[in-house]
């Protein structure tokens, strides 16, 4: 069984009984998928007459356009994607600027920055919510995308610190060493060694911070309240159990809710699952 | 020493410094201020007013609170023992059998197949399986009608019977995809030839699996254990998106119950000491986990 280069291998009857289970598993994990993309194209009357696993008997995409237009889905997201975009970017400078310091500038004290972010690692965001909401609320942050952006700024950075800081510990001391006899200043260093050797780990970083700030719900849901403001996932949320949502445009919600993400998927498979195993032997 | 000969280290501190200020401020700050607010009578509007243990009594006695972290217990089942124990056995499957017999590239389908829920906001991944459990018309009611089962349809997330279990079914659902992918890639350090070697002496599949893959890859095992443990009692978007803790408490968790008192009964420092207790429960747990990891490795290491 554990010889795939020396011979063919032999598929027994149990091999197939486990490989059915497994393809089993794996359809029972998709149909959920599969069922809101057939049901998010018929009419609600096509849908009390075929049931939800029967195929559309036609293409019907006002339920689709209904849900786009009443929730305004371009100005979500866009506001999705402006606040997790901006998020990414300034979480990654963050984090290349203190890890910076802690691994490569090895400053007194960095043991306690690093265990410090790493316990907010793992707070749960109540534990800040309403001191959070409190403070923006005097500054006049409330219900604007920037208070959304710079806490998950922190939040993100708190995690990028930890993991570029391993990083740069190791980067190879004698580039760093040529470029400092050669006059370079702290500054130029980063700049222009250490920021583009480590350039494949920022990026996966970066996409890193998008897709999870895409994905956050607690806190967006607690800071943007008016309609213009909200994200995708809290503006889908805010309208399931509305009276006026038929149950096929409830279908189409979901579907719009989960189709940028998919594409995020789609684009940076390779990435993430080479990030995801990364991240897990840290 | 830093990695800069002829550089003083201080200068170094000089980058350190928006990152911890913004620190201080988003996270510190915040949370040493919720620890106040949790000695406080705080309705939001007039200033704290200091009422010692007060909060902390009421929640030992407040049962509501309790049902909140038993329904954290069944959390911890659906993300955590569900989905790891699952997760072993289709991540051995997928690499011994399926990616050695059938061609690795089916086996990376299937991985990413199980990976999908993981991708999506958890609120709307909540929102997808909810639609299906819908009461009237929905999918799964449909279903059991047209296949002569009425009798079993049920208002899955609406009664308090099925409510909690429904919840549960979509974080297994969210959740099983991550140890999959995780112990996939551990697996890939595991020495085919150790697995020879138990063959030759007689050790069927099960024995082998437990015997050399569990414990080659028990770190990431700890690491996910540990994350989704702390997941799991985080859950806040599944219960607002399907059941907002109803019906009756029979749903809710504590970060939920933090939300509602903060911004729904307006008792701010009630909320703030159920979100301490939070806290306070998984810091502790962290603590335990780390050094329970480092006790096993150290054992393995003497051995």
């Amino acid at each position: 069984m554990l010889k795939p280069h020396r011979q063919k291998p032999r598929r027994t009857v149990g091999d197939w009984i486990l490989l059915i289970a497994v393809v089993l598993v794996a359809a029972l994990i998709a149909v959920p998928f599969l069922i809101i993309l057939v049901n998010s194209f018929k009419s609600p009357t096509d849908y009390a007459n075929g049931g939800p696993l029967s195929l559309p008997s036609s293409i019907y995409t006002d339920g689709i356009a209904n849900f786009w237009q009443r929730v305004n889905f371009p100005e979500k997201l866009w506001n999705s994607f402006f606040i997790s975009g901006t998020v990414a970017v300034f979480a990654v400078i963050v984090s290349v600027f203190n890890a910076y310091a802690i691994g490569i500038g090895r400053v007194k004290g960095r043991v306690w920055v690093l265990v410090l972010f790493m316990i907010a690692n793992t707070l749960p965001q109540e534990a800040m919510l309403y001191p959070l909401y409190f403070m923006f609320k005097q500054v006049g942050l409330y219900d604007n995308v920037w208070s959304v952006i710079i806490i998950f700024t922190v939040v993100q950075s708190a995690f990028g610190t930890y993991l570029l800081s391993a990083v740069f510990g190791t980067f190879p001391k004698e580039i760093i060493e040529a470029a400092s006899l050669d006059g370079a200043s702290r500054w130029q260093i980063l700049r222009r060694v250490v920021v583009p050797i480590s350039r494949p780990t920022l990026s996966v970083l970066l996409i890193f911070f998008f897709i999870w700030t895409w994905n956050e719900f607690l806190i967006p849901l607690t800071f943007l309240v008016s309609n213009a403001n909200q994200t995708v996932p809290v503006a889908i949320t805010a309208l399931q159990g509305d009276r006026l949502m038929d149950v096929t445009t409830t279908s189409a919600s979901a579907l719009l809710g989960l189709i940028p993400t998919l594409i995020f998927f789609l684009i940076f498979q390779r990435t993430l699952t080479r990030g995801i195993t990364a991240g897990s032997t840290k | 020493m830093s990695l800069l000969p002829g550089v003083r280290k201080r200068g170094f501190w000089l980058y350190l410094i928006p990152g911890l200020v913004l620190f201080t401020i988003i996270i510190l700050v915040p949370l040493v201020w919720n620890i106040y607010l949790s000695f406080t009578s705080y309705r939001g509007i007039r200033p704290p007013e200091w009422i010692g243990l007060d909060n902390w009594v009421k929640l030992m006695g407040d049962d509501k609170f309790w049902v909140s972290f038993q329904n954290s217990v069944a959390m911890i089942v659906a993300m955590v023992v569900v989905p790891t124990l699952l997760g072993l056995v289709l991540a051995a499957l997928l690499f011994d059998l399926v990616g050695k017999k059938f061609g690795g590239k089916f086996a990376s389908f299937l991985r990413a197949t199980y990976y999908l829920p993981q991708i999506l906001p958890v609120a709307i991944a909540a929102i997808v399986i909810g639609w299906i459990l819908r009461p009237e018309n929905g999918a799964l009611n449909t279903v059991l009608d047209a296949v002569g089962l009425g009798a079993l349809q049920h208002n899955w997330l609406g009664s308090p019977d099925t409510a909690l279990l429904s919840v549960m079914v979509v974080m297994v659902w969210v959740q099983i995809g991550y140890p999959v992918v995780i112990f996939m890639a551990a697996l890939q350090r595991v020495d085919p030839e150790l697995y020879e070697a138990a063959e030759l002496d007689g050790a069927n599949w099960f024995q082998r699996f437990t015997a050399i893959t569990v414990s080659i890859i028990r770190p990431e095992i700890y690491v996910v254990v540990l994350t989704a443990t702390i997941a799991a009692l985080k859950v806040f978007g599944p219960i607002y998106a399907l059941t907002r803790g109803g019906p009756g408490d029979s749903t809710i968790v504590p970060s939920y119950y933090s939300y509602s008192e903060f911004f729904q009964s307006q008792q701010v420092g009630y909320g703030a000491t159920i979100a301490t207790a939070l806290t306070v429960v998984i810091v502790v747990l962290t603590i335990i986990f780390i050094l329970a990891q480092n006790r096993s490795e150290r054992l393995e290491n003497e051995r």
